[in-house]
């Protein structure tokens, strides 16, 4: 694009450049900043997006760049394949789809590194420089494969069981170990090309086997984790190509990647080396039903329940991920409505790990109309149990489990929850007592302040609707 | 050596500013927040542009084509499913 300017103004296109990187940061950080409150975070999003146009634009007048036949050709094939998937995807689906979306970061910024090895001079290349760039397609080609294992886990192409073999952590350490070892060597060997493909199948191959031994529920905080590398790959693309804009863009992303994998673990009572080591899931099943024997448990009905609820002064709603397999988001909204229309004050309760990936609950009932200042996070609304007259939980079970708190032998002990318990009533949406994800009995169930409404999610609430209409 | 900790210096100082910035960002909004930043991991389609866009160098610019189809999936589709997620969020009193 260069060409069209004139000579005068030539020399300067560099600072203008840079001038407008230093515009597209800007919208990018203020962009996150709103990202803050949900009035505000559409409008953040929108501004980080022209952030990323302004920044590609007036790459395009970089001097280096002389054609744009692929240019164009990358981004519409690139553009309509991100629109359709984005336009096309169910809202339960979110993790699988940031997955995907992050797997070809992650791969774009390996094939950045490996292309600017192979169109630079390297011989004129610094140690720094092949440093990083081994380091970035590490990163990114670990990023690439990791993330496409994740995305089969999710979508049950690959087992979600942890696929295991003894040693197996030895072995991805050794990986690990011998691909830096690797970078090392190419450093002072660059013209080695033996040396650079090692390091790009033995990465590719890292991902695989970093991602295969992870259970498919711990699949959200792997997707995070490498949303965290990607933005490292970023980075290290940056470093390459001595970009400020693509080091510092990687570098908030990689620091959003690691907040939230701290808080999806935090909210498991895992830790991250339990999450990635641990090949957690599967197994334990079958031992907690059997526990459920001589404990009695109060069964309730659609007219009880309408009862309850139509008189009562705040009734909180926990949702679980079971809510939206059941597709039951749009009656609820409509059971919460006919309860509100009587004066009743209806809120959320909404657990960390609720749904398929932190706040995906939120999403999934936002896409049901539920107003976002009704849903209330773990902190806001524990406090507020106490004064609840009734809680319906609706497809949720260990986020709720009072062992969390009660006995230490419990594998969730230490475990966040919400403390349904101290409502003066709460009533269990479910098909049956079975034990939830981690294969735990749940004393909430058989407490005397407790009742069970046993069925399918959505029938229930649809019979809920009809007994409170029938109140009038 | 002295560019190499420049950038080091920017890289460390921006990760502090993305902690600051993302740990202020409400549980509500975690996973449009996730898919958000995915999008902005994107911005290495800047170095696909200019891998691609230089020419006399064969199969670097092919390179360049994959990585910027990637990474504009990435971003386009970032960008569009994070709009669509945050579109949802209503207050109230704007429902109906």
């Amino acid at each position: 694009m260069s060409q069209f300017l004139s000579d005068a103004f030539l020399p300067h296109v560099p600072t203008f450049i840079q001038l407008f990187y230093l515009l597209a940061m800007s919208l990018f950080i203020f962009g996150i900043k709103k990202l803050s409150s949900p009035a505000t975070a559409r409008s953040g999003n929108q501004m980080a997006a022209m952030g990323m146009l302004l920044g590609v634009a007036v790459t395009l007048f970089d001097q280096e760049i002389l054609t744009f036949e692929f240019i164009i050709a990358g981004m519409a094939v690139g553009g309509i394949l991100g629109f359709f998937a984005a336009r096309s995807v169910a809202m339960t689906a979110m993790p699988e789809m940031v997955a995907i979306f992050n797997g070809f970061g992650g791969g774009a910024s390996a094939l950045v590194a490996w292309g600017e090895f192979s169109r630079a001079d390297i011989s004129l290349w610094a140690g720094q420089d092949l440093a990083t760039a081994g380091l970035g397609i590490m990163i990114g080609s670990l990023t690439f494969t990791g993330s496409f294992i994740a995305f089969g886990k999710l979508q049950g192409f690959i087992s979600g069981r942890p696929v295991t073999f003894p040693g197996q952590n030895y072995f991805n350490l050794l990986l690990t170990g011998v691909i830096l070892i690797l970078v090392g060597w190419f450093v002072t060997d660059p013209s080695n090309l033996t040396i650079f493909w090692s390091i790009f199948g033995l990465s590719l191959l890292l991902g695989v086997f970093t991602v295969l031994p992870i259970g498919g529920a711990d699949m959200p905080v792997v997707i995070s984790l490498l949303n965290s590398y990607s933005g490292l790959a970023a980075s290290m693309a940056g470093f390459v190509i001595s970009n400020n804009l693509l080091i510092i863009s990687g570098a908030l992303v990689g620091a959003a990647g690691l907040i939230l994998t701290n808080i999806m673990c935090k909210a498991m009572n895992r830790t991250l080396g339990n999450v990635l080591f641990g090949a957690f899931g599967g197994g334990g099943e079958a031992r907690a039903a059997e526990e459920t024997g001589g404990k009695s448990v109060n069964k309730t009905t659609a007219d009880d329940v309408a009862i309850q609820c139509s008189y009562a002064d705040k009734v909180v709603i926990v949702p679980g991920y079971g809510l939206a397999v059941a597709q039951a988001q749009h009656i609820l909204k409509e059971v919460a409505g006919m309860l509100e229309k009587k004066g009743v004050t209806v809120k959320y309760g909404i657990h960390p790990v609720a749904g398929r990936m932190p706040g995906h609950m939120n999403v999934l009932l936002a896409e049901a109309d539920v107003p976002y200042d009704q849903l209330y996070d773990m902190d806001q609304i524990n406090p507020e149990f106490k004064s609840t007259d009734v809680v319906l939980v609706i497809g949720a079970n260990d986020v709720v489990n009072p062992a969390a708190k009660t006995s230490p032998g419990s594998p969730i002990y230490g475990m966040p929850i919400l403390d349904v318990e101290q409502a003066r009533r709460s009533i269990v949406f479910k098909r049956s007592l079975s034990p939830g994800f981690a294969g735990i009995d749940n004393e909430l169930f058989y407490a005397d302040d407790n009742q069970m409404f046993f069925g399918d999610a959505k029938q229930s609430l649809q019979d809920l609707a009809v007994a409170i209409k029938e109140l009038e | 050596m002295e560019s190499l900790i420049f950038n080091l210096f920017i890289f460390v100082l921006a990760s502090f500013v993305g902690f600051e910035l993302i740990s202020k960002v409400p549980p509500t909004l975690h996973t449009p927040l996730m898919s958000g930043a995915n999008a902005i991991s994107g911005i290495t389609v800047i170095g696909a542009v200019v891998v691609a866009g230089s020419v006399d160098t064969g199969y670097a610019q092919w390179i360049g084509l994959a990585a910027i189809i990637f990474a504009t999936i990435n971003v386009v589709g970032g960008f569009l499913v994070t709009d669509r997620m945050l579109e949802m969020f209503k207050k109230k009193e704007g429902n109906q």
